[in-house]
């Protein structure tokens, strides 16, 4: 009886060998983090000397869309009416229970008197909501981004790398509040920064800064007092789908709980 | 050594600077410095150019306007909400000037009647309120209060009024359910308008033995409608609606 060996032929081992020694390559090859099947999550700004929040008094919105154009001037958004960092939509709530929402160019040049009231249907209640990034502490756009060109900034506003994204236009699809869009020219994910750039220069946000009633506040929630404290207090306070853990900055007082 | 592992040796190093290379020219220098990102992207954010100076800077020269202005209704707003941005201005000393807005339309964008707008903003309708005649030439947008106090309440509570004037209520007077003192018209935070908190209030015309038309649909004041108030459930502006 022959006593079969348990070998390997040396072809094979060196095959092996190679695809070994490539798979560990390209492992090492990807940035820290991934090769190990970490996602960054850095916790909320422990070490940043700022970390912002936006609070939105509903009750406050007039619907004049200034804050619409404010953006789009001072971030160069595109004006074709359907790419936005931030916009406006009005919500109509009929007494027979239905719920309309029109935001016509995104509020951008305000809104035309309700077609309901030629129509005579008996209406309940109507107001605005201004939206944006809701800036999430847990954002699903950054964990599906492939090459880590949306991330967290330490000050916790999410922001896009333009020079980095390679516009696959996942994070767009990936956010549950469709405050993303491919900017046109570039070919790249854009979304609102809280303007960033004006926040290193002290200033408040264009939009913040803009709105006539003050319904968008903007604070330093590292400051012991800042002006989310009041809205916090005083009223009662929202995020938008909260049952996604996404756990949004963007803070809404006397929201109504159709909005989503 | 054997000659195979000098000449495997040899393939393993080139490949693992060739992996080092790639590597190399592949991930930005400042990736993943602060997490899995460009760390330099921050920088290239916070450099792009600021569009709104803010209100602060147009103060610096303007500030009689600012004065004026935040005595007004008009306080809480920025200067850039009417003329626009004005970083470039500010920056060449007034050199690039700014939007001066003068039409119906400027003012219309917020203060025409729209019925989602919030109650109390103060708002027109622009068929009935002096139409065609500019804003301007009456009101003064630095110091907006009205030229002379609002003839009836309609002029501020357009909501209001508007549900009223199809109501069955459309005959009463605002002043039978609310007394204002006269100055309420000029400072309405300050001098508020009166609400009822009584049943009995209603029952001057709803309870069962009171004075009126007979129209009038008169309830047990004290046991209709169990522990709830009368407003609870009608709303007093439409009482006929559900």
């Amino acid at each position: 009886m022959k006593k079969e060996k348990n070998t390997i032929k040396r072809r094979e081992f060196l095959r092996k060998l190679a695809e070994g020694a490539s798979a560990a390559g390209l492992l090492w090859l990807l940035p820290e983090g991934i090769a190990y099947g970490v996602f960054v999550s850095e916790h909320a700004g422990e070490n940043a000397e700022h970390y912002y929040g936006m609070g939105i008094y509903v009750d406050r919105c007039i619907g004049c869309g200034k804050c619409v154009n404010a953006c789009k001037n001072e971030n160069n958004v595109p004006r074709e009416p359907f790419f936005f960092r931030t916009w406006v939509e009005r919500y109509v709530i009929f007494e027979d229970g239905e719920v309309k929402v029109d935001s016509p160019a995104g509020g951008a040049e305000g809104f035309p008197p309700l077609d309901s009231e030629k129509t005579n249907k008996p209406v309940i209640k109507s107001f605005f909501v201004p939206k944006l990034c809701n800036h999430c502490d847990n954002p699903p756009c950054v964990q599906v981004c492939p090459v880590g060109a949306t991330f967290k900034s330490p000050e916790g506003v999410v922001l896009v790398d333009a020079d980095y994204c390679i516009g696959c236009r996942y994070c767009i699809q990936a956010c549950p509040y469709g405050a993303r869009y491919l900017n046109p020219q570039t070919k790249t994910a854009d979304k609102c920064t809280f303007c960033y750039h004006r926040l290193a220069r002290g200033f408040l946000p264009a939009c913040v800064e803009i709105c006539p009633t003050r319904a968008r506040v903007f604070a330093d929630l590292k400051k012991r007092s800042n002006p989310l404290q009041r809205l916090m207090r005083l009223a009662e306070v929202h995020t938008l789908k909260p049952d996604l853990n996404t756990e949004p900055k963007v803070y809404y007082a006397n929201l109504d709980g159709e909005v989503r | 050594m054997p000659d195979q592992v000098k000449r495997l040796s040899v393939i393993f190093i080139l490949v693992i600077s060739a992996l080092v290379i790639v590597r190399y020219l592949l991930i930005p220098p400042t990736f993943g410095k602060l997490g899995h990102y460009r760390a330099r992207a921050l920088e290239d954010a916070k450099a792009l150019p600021v569009k709104y100076a803010g209100r602060e800077a147009c103060l610096e020269c303007h500030d009689d306007v600012g004065d004026a202005l935040g005595k007004s209704y008009h306080r809480g707003l920025s200067c850039e909400v009417c003329h626009g941005p004005g970083a470039k201005h500010v920056k060449s000393e007034g050199d690039v000037e700014l939007v001066v807005p003068g039409k119906r339309k400027d003012c219309l964008r917020c203060h025409q009647f729209l019925s989602s707008r919030p109650t109390g903003f103060p708002q027109v309708d622009p068929l009935q309120h002096n139409p065609v005649k500019p804003c301007i030439t009456c009101h003064d947008p630095h110091e907006p209060g009205p030229p002379r106090a609002p003839a009836d309440c309609s002029g501020c509570h357009t909501t209001i009024a508007k549900i009223k004037g199809v109501s069955r209520h459309v005959s009463l007077k605002c002043e039978t359910c609310h007394t204002t003192k006269a100055q309420h018209k000029l400072d309405p935070r300050k001098f508020r308008a009166s609400i009822p908190a009584e049943r009995e209030f209603c029952g001057k015309c709803h309870a069962k033995k009171a004075k009126g038309s007979s129209d009038i649909p008169q309830v047990d004041i004290r046991l209709h409608g169990g522990r709830y108030l009368c407003w609870e459930c009608h709303n007093p502006h439409n009482p006929q609606g559900e």
